[in-house]
């Protein structure tokens, strides 16, 4: 079996630490696609008339999950594939419209080791449009102590995907 | 019936596991690549198979997408109405007589990986409800859901919480 080095080491982060910003031109493509790939078939993620004249929406908008699949991607592409995602907590703030370019900005709000060992990061993650919030997401994602540490590899007890006082 | 009324038929489903189901299909790539082509996500677990072999001991789902697996189909043969996911939610409205309703909160917390092939369990709990409120969308009433996801083999593999509004229009709102 190959061994993978990781691209991020716990001990290499730090609470205050900066995640590149990911910027995005949101189309109507992009809010179809993501709408169908989380098989969310609901009109106002592809129905501008439906969008418009029922939910009294500017237009057709980014659904729940397929803003989950933006941060996901966005932790991990800073991660890379050792991160392993414990908890993350969305406020949808506003919609995210086509023609919109939507900015990612991520920050690092503390570190952990837990009881087993596992060591975690939490990071403020927002999804903003010329400045203005849209989503904001509270992430807890674990991530390798050492070359050798692999956090996919817990199971049971050893994984707590969540703070015990949480 | 009078909003007391109502409010206290859906206080009773406080608590209470509901509409138990297992997925209509197995977990598969093809929306496993969909989803992360819709996020541009690169992760090479999800496209490497010796990086998902050396990682994960095998191919995963990406954990974002475990709502995906419920998710009914837009149609299908002998179905006389149209399944909805999330079917608390849509009680709540019908109850209450709101038209529209968005999601405002979505937290989840992930267990044991989802792999090819799965075939996932869940059900869904209705936590709290809130009086009546009013935004800028709307006057109705705040509720939150939790849905739980478990495997095949009865290991926990999410508990996903949704903070629903359903609502009336009042004025145009820039909507969520």
């Amino acid at each position: 079996m190959a061994t993978i080095a990781p691209t991020l080491l716990f001990d290499d982060v730090r609470p205050g630490d900066t995640l590149p910003e990911l910027r995005y031109d949101v189309s109507a493509t992009t809010v179809v696609l993501g709408a169908l790939a989380a098989r969310d078939w609901r009109p106002m993620h592809h129905d501008h008339d439906f969008a418009v004249n029922r939910n009294g929406t500017r237009d057709i908008f980014l659904n729940t999950p397929n803003q989950a699949a933006w941060f996901e991607r966005y932790l991990t592409d800073w991660t890379g594939p050792h991160g392993r995602l414990g908890r993350v907590t969305f406020r949808m703030l506003g919609s995210v419209f086509p023609g919109d370019t939507m900015a990612l900005n991520g920050i690092v709000e503390g570190t952990e080791v837990d009881a087993s060992g596992c060591g975690f990061a939490s990071v403020a993650v927002t999804l903003s449009v010329d400045g203005d919030t849209k989503t904001t997401c509270a992430a807890r994602i674990a991530l390798p102590r050492r070359t050798d540490d692999n956090p996919w590899a817990r199971r049971g007890d050893q994984w707590q995907p969540s703070p015990v006082s949480a | 019936m009078t909003d007391t009324d109502l409010l206290a038929r859906a206080l009773e489903m406080v608590g209470v596991e509901q509409y138990p189901e297992i997925s209509e299909f197995p977990v598969e790539r093809g929306y496993i690549w969909t989803s992360c082509a819709s996020v541009e996500n690169g992760n090479p677990l999800y496209w490497d198979d010796e990086v998902a072999g050396a990682l994960t001991g095998g191919p995963i789902a990406p954990p974002t997408m475990v709502s995906v697996w419920f998710r009914p189909h837009s149609w299908a043969p002998g179905r006389a109405e149209v399944a909805l996911p999330l079917q608390v939610h849509f009680d709540l409205k019908a109850l209450f007589g709101l038209p529209e309703a968005v999601m405002s909160d979505n937290s989840i917390e992930f267990h044991t990986p989802v792999r090819l092939g799965d075939v996932l369990r869940t059900h869904q709990v209705l936590r709290s409800i809130s009086d009546d409120k009013t935004t800028k969308l709307g006057t109705g009433r705040f509720w939150v859901i939790e849905v739980v996801y478990a495997n095949q083999d009865g290991d926990l593999v999410a508990v996903e919480s949704y903070t629903g509004f359903g609502y009336r229009r009042t004025t145009d709102g820039s909507g969520r």
